[in-house]
C-alpha cells in the first residue's frame, strides 16, 4: 500500500471511529480476510475465499471484500491484520488456529473493529471463535475406511498437532475399528498444513506400508495423486471435495460450508447486533459437508455411511459416545455418555487402539 | 509395526533429493562466479509452473523441462539485468526475485491445479535394473535423476579441468584481476546466473512433474533456500554437494518413513539435524571460505 492511501485511509478509519456508527451505515461494510494459504490451494483457504464469494454475492454492491493469502502464522500475521483494520475494514475474519494469538493483540489495539477467528478457543468483546465439528464428518470416514480396507492398515496424514487434528484421528479410528476391530492406523504428523511435496512422500511411505486407505488433515490433493498412482487406493477430499480425483481414489470427502455462517455475521455487522460468539457447528447446518460417495463403494456400504451421516445431522446420533476409553486404557465416557463440547474442544489424547504419542 | 523397508527408503531419498540437488548444482556455479543469487526458491516455483504448464499442453516430459529450464532462465535473467547492469544489491534483488517468482507462479498457474497429470516415463536401465536390492534403488528412476548426477559431475569436470572453469572461477575469486585480464565479467556472469536458472527450474519442474505431480501454490515449499544452504555446507565443492543434497533429502525421507512404521522418534531432532550439521561443517571448515569476490557488485570503472 502506497503511503498516501495509507494516511488516507488511516484517517478515514480514524473519522469514522470519531463519527461513529452513523457515518459508517451509510458507506459499504468492509469485510477482511486473512488467509494462511493460496487461495487455490484445492482445499482449506480456496474454500474460505469460496464462501466468502458465496458472501460478496449474496450482499452485492453493499459489501467491499478484502483479502490477503498466504499470512505465515507468526508475527507477521499482527501486521497484516493491523494494516487491514487501518484500511477501514468493519469486520475481519482469521482464517487459521495460528492466527489466535495474533487475532486477540490486534483485536485489543482496534475495539471498534470485529474480528472473527476460525478453529481457535480465545475469544474477547470484539473477538468471535467458530469452527465446524469436522470430526462428524471423520466419523463417517471412518466408516468407509473399515468396511473398504483390504490390508486393515490405514494411513493418516496429520498437519499439526492441535486438538482438532486429534479429535480427527480419534473419530476415525474409532469408527473404522467399530465395523473392523483389525485395523490399524499408521500416523505421519508433516508440522504444516500445506506442502505437496512432503504430503505426497508421506502418501507414498505409507502405500509402501502397506495401507490401502490413506486419510488426511493436510490441504492439498497431493496425496490422491500418489493413490492414484498406486492403484488400489482410497483418499477422502479434504476441506475441499476434490472430486477430479473421483471416483478413484477419492471415494468421498469433507466440504468446509462457511457462506451462511459469513452472511449471518456480515448481516450483523450491518445491522449493528454483532456480539461475540462461539459457534461450533457441524452437518446439521450444513457447515460440514459430506461429498458425494463415489461408486467405487458398493451400495450398501454407502447406504451405512448416508444413514450415519442423516442420524448424525438430526442430532440422534454423536460421533463421541461411550463406552470409549483412552489410550492407556482408562475410561473416558462411560456406556452411553455423550462427550461435551468443553472435553471435545480441549481433546489432547488418543482413544484405546491408536497406537504412538502426540507430539508435543 | 513394520520394518522399514530400507530400499524403498533408499529410492525415496534419491526422488526428495533430486530437485535440490538440481538447484543446488546451479546456485553452485553462480556463487563461484562470484554472484550470491538468493533468488533460487523464486527460481524454482517459477519453473516448476513453467514445466507443468509445458507438459501439460505438449504431453510431453521433455517438452515440460525444456519449459522449466527457459523459465526459470527467464526469471534469472532479469536478476542478472539489475545485478549486473544496473549494479543493485545482489542479496536485496535475489530476496526481491523470490517474492516475484513465488507471485508470478501463483498467477501463471491460475486455472491449472490439481486436475492433469503428465507422466515422466521412467528411464530403466536394463541389465543394471535387473541386479536385486541395488537395481531397485539406483537403476530404476526416471531420467531427472541420472541427469542430475551427470550435471554435477559435468559441472565438477568444467569447474576443475577445463579453460572455461577457470576464467568463470577467476572472475568469482578477483573479478578486477579477470577483468585486467581481459575478461568479459558481466557476460560470463550473466552465463553463470542463466545456467542456475535454469537448474532451479528444472528442479522445480522435478517436484511438480514427477514427485507429486500436480501444480499447487507454494508447492517448492522452501526447497530453494535448502538449495542455498546445500551450496555453503558443500563449502563450494561439487562433490559434497551430491552428500549435502542427499543427507537433507534423506533426513525428509527418513523421518516420513520412521512415522509411518510407527517408530516413537522425536521428529523435530531429526528435521533440524541437516541444519546442525551445515553449521558444523562451517565452524570445521572455517578454512575454506568462499569465493572471494562473492556478493559485490562488480563495475569496470572502480
Amino acid at each position: 500500500m502506497k503511503r498516501r492511501t495509507l494516511l488516507a485511509s488511516g484517517a478515514a478509519a480514524a473519522l469514522s471511529t470519531a463519527f461513529g456508527a452513523p457515518l459508517r451505515a451509510q458507506e459499504k461494510t468492509k469485510v477482511g480476510f486473512i488467509y494462511v494459504g493460496p487461495i487455490n490451494d484445492g482445499g482449506w483457504t480456496q474454500y474460505h475465499h469460496h464462501s466468502a464469494g458465496e458472501m460478496v454475492t449474496h450482499f452485492g454492491d453493499s459489501v467491499e471484500l478484502v483479502y490477503q493469502e498466504s499470512v505465515p502464522e507468526g508475527p507477521d500475521a499482527e501486521r497484516a491484520m493491523t494494516q487491514m483494520a487501518l484500511g477501514g475494514a468493519d469486520i475481519i475474519f482469521t482464517t487459521s488456529f495460528g492466527f489466535m494469538d495474533p487475532t486477540i493483540n490486534v483485536a485489543a489495539k482496534f475495539p471498534n473493529v470485529k474480528f472473527e477467528h476460525a478453529t481457535g478457543y480465545k475469544s474477547a468483546e470484539n473477538v468471535s471463535t467458530y469452527s465446524a465439528r469436522f470430526y462428524e464428518g471423520r466419523a463417517i470416514q471412518g466408516h468407509l475406511t473399515g468396511k473398504m480396507t483390504k490390508t486393515n492398515k490405514v494411513g493418516y496424514i496429520a498437519s499439526v498437532p492441535i486438538p482438532e487434528v486429534v479429535r480427527g484421528i480419534n473419530s476415525a479410528y474409532l469408527h473404522a475399528s467399530k465395523v473392523n476391530p483389525d485395523v490399524e492406523f499408521k500416523i505421519i504428523w508433516i508440522f504444516e498444513w500445506l506442502n505437496p511435496a512432503k504430503e505426497a512422500d508421506a502418501a507414498k511411505a505409507l502405500i509402501e506400508q502397506g495401507c490401502d486407505v490413506i486419510l488426511q488433515h493436510t490441504d492439498s490433493t497431493a496425496p490422491h495423486a500418489a493413490a492414484r498412482e498406486a492403484g488400489n487406493v482410497y483418499t477422502f477430499g479434504q476441506a475441499a471435495d476434490m472430486a477430479e480425483y473421483g471416483p478413484m481414489p477419492r471415494i468421498s470427502s469433507i466440504i468446509d460450508n462457511w457462506a451462511p455462517y459469513y452472511i449471518e455475521r456480515v448481516q450483523a455487522v450491518m445491522d449493528g447486533t454483532w456480539t461475540t460468539s462461539n459457534r461450533w457447528d457441524g452437518i446439521g447446518t450444513g457447515m460440514v459437508g459430506i461429498g458425494e460417495i463415489s461408486d467405487a463403494v458398493p451400495a450398501d456400504i454407502k447406504a451405512e455411511a448416508e444413514a450415519m451421516r442423516d442420524a448424525i445431522a438430526d442430532g440422534s446420533y454423536h460421533p463421541f459416545t461411550g463406552p470409549i476409553n483412552k489410550q492407556d486404557g482408562s475410561v473416558w465416557l462411560a456406556e452411553g455418555e455423550v462427550a461435551d463440547d468443553g472435553a471435545l474442544a480441549g481433546l489432547n489424547f488418543y482413544v484405546e487402539g491408536v497406537d504412538g504419542d502426540i507430539p508435543s | 509395526m513394520g520394518d522399514i523397508n530400507i530400499i524403498f527408503l533408499l529410492a525415496a531419498v534419491i526422488v526428495a533429493s533430486t530437485p535440490i540437488l538440481l538447484a543446488a548444482i546451479g546456485e553452485l556455479v553462480v556463487e563461484r562466479a562470484g554472484v550470491l543469487n538468493l533468488g533460487v526458491e523464486g527460481m524454482m516455483i517459477t519453473g516448476a509452473v513453467c514445466g507443468y504448464i509445458a507438459g501439460h499442453e505438449t504431453s510431453s516430459a521433455v517438452a515440460g523441462f525444456a519449459g522449466a529450464a527457459v523459465g526459470g532462465a527467464c526469471v534469472a535473467a532479469i536478476f542478472g539485468v539489475l545485478t549486473l547492469f544496473l549494479l543493485t544489491n545482489q542479496v536485496a534483488t535475489g530476496l526481491a526475485l523470490t517474492l516475484f517468482g513465488v507471485g508470478l507462479a501463483a498467477m501463471v498457474g491460475q486455472g491449472y491445479s490439481t486436475d492433469t497429470q503428465v507422466l515422466v516415463p521412467k528411464l530403466a536401465i536394463p541389465l543394471l535394473s535387473d541386479i536385486p536390492a541395488i537395481g531397485h534403488i539406483f537403476f530404476k528412476h526416471d531420467l531427472l535423476v541420472y541427469i542430475s548426477i551427470a550435471l554435477v559431475a559435468a559441472v565438477g569436470y568444467f569447474l576443475r579441468h577445463t579453460r572455461g572453469g577457470l576464467v568463470l572461477r577467476a572472475v568469482g575469486e578477483n573479478h578486477e584481476a579477470a577483468h585486467a585480464l581481459g575478461y568479459n565479467v558481466r557476460l560470463i556472469r550473466f552465463g553463470a546466473i542463466l545456467f542456475g536458472g535454469a537448474c532451479a527450474g528444472i528442479g522445480g519442474a522435478y517436484i511438480s512433474l514427477v514427485r507429486v505431480p500436480q501444480w499447487t501454490d507454494g508447492i517448492t515449499a522452501g526447497a530453494g533456500w535448502i538449495a542455498l544452504a546445500i551450496v555453503v555446507f558443500a563449502s563450494w565443492k561439487p562433490g559434497r554437494l551430491v552428500a549435502g543434497a542427499y543427507l537433507f533429502g534423506g533426513v525428509t525421507a527418513l523421518q516420513l518413513n520412521l512415522q509411518a512404521t510407527g517408530l516413537a522418534i522425536p521428529v523435530e531432532y531429526l528435521s533440524m539435524s541437516p541444519y546442525i550439521a551445515t553449521i558444523v561443517v562451517l565452524v570445521v571448515l572455517s578454512g575454506s571460505r568462499g569465493p572471494g569476490s562473492l556478493g559485490k557488485t562488480f563495475h569496470a570503472s572502480r
